[in-house]
């Protein structure tokens, strides 16, 4: 780890806002938006592993990811997911375009205030992880399968326990 | 008024949407501290001036403002700071180093790809370590999203850079643990 002091309040925060209980969007719903997001941003290793990780949250629903990554208003979610996720939308692109309209149409299909906050929140967060990845130029692998094995262990066990380790060379996984 | 209902509404910016939700409260300061106050060979005033530049590229008004007063808290500089990193800073004495690393800032703020490695470089000639190159491309990154939580939710922010001089003393040092 490269800078385990900047380490611990970045994994702290992604547990907080995607894997802890939360009183009404369950820990898949929440990947989805941290997917989409990140697939806006065009960052390849967050939109991978978030969505395996949405994948084994939604028991092990490959479909909805994909559905949502192509198009949120055709994808099988509720309204209420589509109303969320054009707000996350809107905070990607830039926190002042989020328009009371947009925050209306929530509200009507059964959005609370504490959905709209993180919502929001989670979507900001992955305009930070997004960038913290891509602006240092990370090493992101393209196995398919290796994300899948990385988004099972983290939606089985959260954000703070430690990772698999990943051979470069063969992009193998073994566990530490 | 905010997108949402808040518990003290007279509260502003990220203030009132910290108080409203303790739980994702605590990491985000915890966050802001590390970046901003913790250690690193970076000072908290040139850290600052990341924060509130990046802010003011972002349009985010309040951070733009109350980083800028914690940057001015931290260096003795006086409130006119606030404007001169509007303005890029031209009558304030800034090290090419940190110069260098707000070009790698204002590229983290466009997009992470936009960082080329001719801005690395750039960095590293004028003295710049690896942890102050991942430090900077954090705190940009973070205040792509603090500035999108604040402006997103449809906070309140004092207009005038006076109304800041108090909360830039309390963020420069009280800090973000007890706000």
């Amino acid at each position: 780890m490269f800078r385990p002091e900047t380490a611990a309040p970045l994994n702290a925060l992604v547990q907080t806002l995607l894997h802890n209980p939360h009183p009404s969007l369950s820990a898949g719903q929440r990947e989805l938006i941290a997917t989409y997001v990140s697939g806006l941003n065009n960052c390849k290793y967050c939109c991978n592993i978030h969505g395996a990780i949405a994948q084994h949250q939604l028991g092990n629903n490959a479909e909805i990811v994909k559905r949502v990554l192509a198009d949120p208003d055709t994808a099988p979610i509720s309204q209420k997911m589509k109303a969320l996720l054009k707000i996350a939308a809107k905070v990607q692109s830039g926190g002042k375009n989020v328009t009371d309209e947009d925050i209306a149409n929530a509200r009507e299909d059964g959005a609370t205030d504490i959905e709209i906050h993180d919502t929001v929140l989670i979507a900001a967060a992955f305009c930070m992880f997004n960038r913290y990845v891509d602006g240092l130029a990370t090493w992101q692998p393209d196995d398919a399968d290796l994300y899948d094995k990385m988004g099972e262990q983290r939606a089985r066990e959260g954000y703070l326990t430690a990772p698999f380790k990943v051979n470069r060379e063969t992009e193998n996984l073994s566990t530490l | 008024m905010a997108h949402i209902k808040l518990v003290n509404e007279e509260l502003p910016g990220i203030v009132g949407l910290l108080t409203n939700r303790p739980e994702t409260a605590k990491p985000l300061l915890n966050l802001a501290e590390t970046l901003l106050r913790g250690p690193s060979s970076l000072s908290s005033g040139e850290r600052e001036i990341i924060a509130a530049s990046v802010s003011y590229w972002n349009q985010c008004h309040f951070c733009h403002t109350s980083h800028a007063a914690a940057a001015a808290a931290h260096l003795k500089t006086g409130l006119g700071l606030i404007d001169e990193i509007k303005a890029g800073l031209p009558n304030t004495p800034v090290s090419d180093k940190l110069k260098a690393l707000l070009q790698i800032a204002h590229q983290v703020q466009r997009g992470g790809k936009n960082v080329t490695e001719d801005d690395i470089a750039a960095a590293r000639e004028q003295g710049a370590t690896d942890t102050e190159i991942h430090d900077t491309v954090l705190i940009a990154a973070a205040f792509c999203m603090y500035n999108r939580y604040v402006d997103g939710l449809g906070t309140w922010a004092p207009g005038p850079n006076e109304a800041y001089s108090e909360m830039g003393e309390r963020m420069a040092h009280v800090g973000y643990g007890k706000f």
